[in-house]
């Protein structure tokens, strides 16, 4: 399939925008990565997601598909060779599907509250429930996993690419707060599994450097803090 | 061996019924327990340790929490009267309604019947909008899924029953013929469907429920 015909609209420091981008890589689908400039929205964004206005949007010809979890089910629905992104058996897609939406609507939220947390205090208890909400994952880890490096098992799938594109935002987190989320003593599973994630084919030319991705954090804190334009 | 089908609801949640409607409309012979929320079962809590909150379906033993996931597993087991399209476009599309509905429309439809002064009408305005981008999207289709109700429909079951029994409640005139005529007919196929009406709970129970339950809306 020409390149052109299967477009990301998208920007690198985000972790939803990383997920179609693995997916198409795992498929050894080419693309192409149309970045959208920091603080305006295009006309083909606003065109392709009228409803959300946000990215990422895979392009496939001309049609839109919106919300990334959603995009990577789509990808893996068509270029339905495998490797497959989503586990074979219905109950293990449901586990997968569940403990994604545990981390996009429980834990992102959470990494969110340390970032927005007023006061030692409130940063220390802030932490410790993104701390106990990996613990849950460990948990998941381990009995999705059945043995093998990824939660995919021996291969990535649709949960390692959900929850692993946090992983570049977490090390920030980590950095900036002088702590350990992924910790030996409580995730060692994770710990590793984070290592297998991001040094995957697919995965290390989308996943920033923590330091690149640190530094836009900083960026970004200033324009939400700055007043807004005229 | 005998398949063996549980669900754990509570009889006026539009959640618990979204996956009743899904077992009804693939057949499947269930056990149904009712959860009192005020006093958790061991098996919820068991089968649910993540949440604690229902719906969860147990199939053969195996539980199953988030009422859309439980729908797409339903779809992926039962694979006759599909819930979901065929095609990868049009699932993709399904899925992506049916999330809109649920991040964006339920909160806010919520606030709307719920909250209080500046609240409320913020929310008036954001669920208007909403209801406007659905009556779009439905535009002259019979059902979001098209002939038959699909999962758009399904999880749009708040919109479908509850909203209208709120609306009596409280007096609200959100979803109204006059603005919004395309929802309102799709409400009236939707809730004389045979795989959705035995599964509503009585409107009278209903708005009694939620009256002792969130007090008196303001109207």
């Amino acid at each position: 399939m020409a390149k052109s015909d299967v477009k990301v609209l998208g920007a690198w420091p985000s972790p939803f925008v990383m997920r179609p981008r693995i997916a198409l890589n795992i498929k050894s689908v080419d693309y192409e990565f149309l970045q959208e400039t920091f603080g305006s929205k295009s006309e083909l964004l606003l065109k392709s997601n009228p409803v959300h206005k946000k990215i990422p949007v895979l392009i496939h010809g001309d049609k839109p598909v919106c919300e990334s979890l959603i995009i990577v089910e789509y990808i893996d629905e068509v270029w339905s060779s495998a490797p497959s992104i989503l586990p074979s058996n219905p109950y293990d897609r449901a586990t997968a599907r569940f403990w994604a939406s545990y981390v996009d609507e429980k834990l992102f939220p959470s990494m969110k509250e340390i970032v927005s947390a007023d006061g030692e205090e409130a940063k220390k208890a802030a932490i410790q429930v993104v701390v106990d909400g990996l613990v849950l994952l460990e948990d998941a880890y381990a009995k999705c996993s059945k043995g093998g490096k990824f939660f995919g098992g021996e291969q990535i799938g649709y949960l390692d690419i959900a929850f692993g594109s946090y992983v570049g935002w977490l090390r920030v987190t980590e950095k900036f707060n002088q702590v350990k989320l992924l910790d030996e003593a409580k995730t060692p599973g994770l710990v590793k599994w984070a290592e297998a994630f991001c040094a995957h084919p697919a995965v290390k030319d989308v996943m920033p450097e923590t330091d690149k991705l640190a530094e836009f954090a900083k960026v970004l804190a200033k324009a939400r803090a700055a007043p807004p334009p005229k | 061996m005998a398949e063996e089908v549980k669900l754990f609801g509570v009889w006026a949640s539009p959640l618990s019924r979204r996956v009743e409607i899904a077992l009804k409309m693939k057949g499947v012979k269930y056990e149904y327990i009712e959860e009192d929320l005020s006093n958790k079962s061991q098996l919820l809590l068991k089968y649910n340790p993540v949440h604690k909150k229902i719906p969860v379906l147990v199939h053969n033993g195996k539980p199953i929490a988030e009422s859309l996931v439980i729908i797409e597993y339903i779809d992926e087991t039962w694979k006759h009267n599909p819930i979901l399209p065929q095609h990868p476009y049009d699932r993709a599309l399904a899925r992506f309604w049916a999330k809109f509905i649920d991040e964006k429309c339920l909160t806010v439809l919520w606030n709307s019947i719920w909250s209080k002064g500046k609240e409320r009408e913020a929310a008036i305005e954001e669920a208007s909008e909403h209801l406007k981008t659905l009556e779009n999207e439905l535009g002259d289709k019979k059902f979001f899924g098209g002939e038959e109700i699909g999962l758009v429909d399904i999880a749009a079951i708040f919109i479908g029953f509850w909203l209208g029994a709120c609306q009596e409640l409280s007096g609200l005139e959100l979803l109204t013929e006059d603005k919004f005529p395309k929802l309102c007919k799709w409400i009236h196929e939707y809730v004389n469907h045979t795989a959705i009406k035995e599964n509503l709970p009585p409107k009278d129970k209903l708005i009694e429920a939620m009256s002792a339950r969130f007090g008196a809306a303001s109207k």
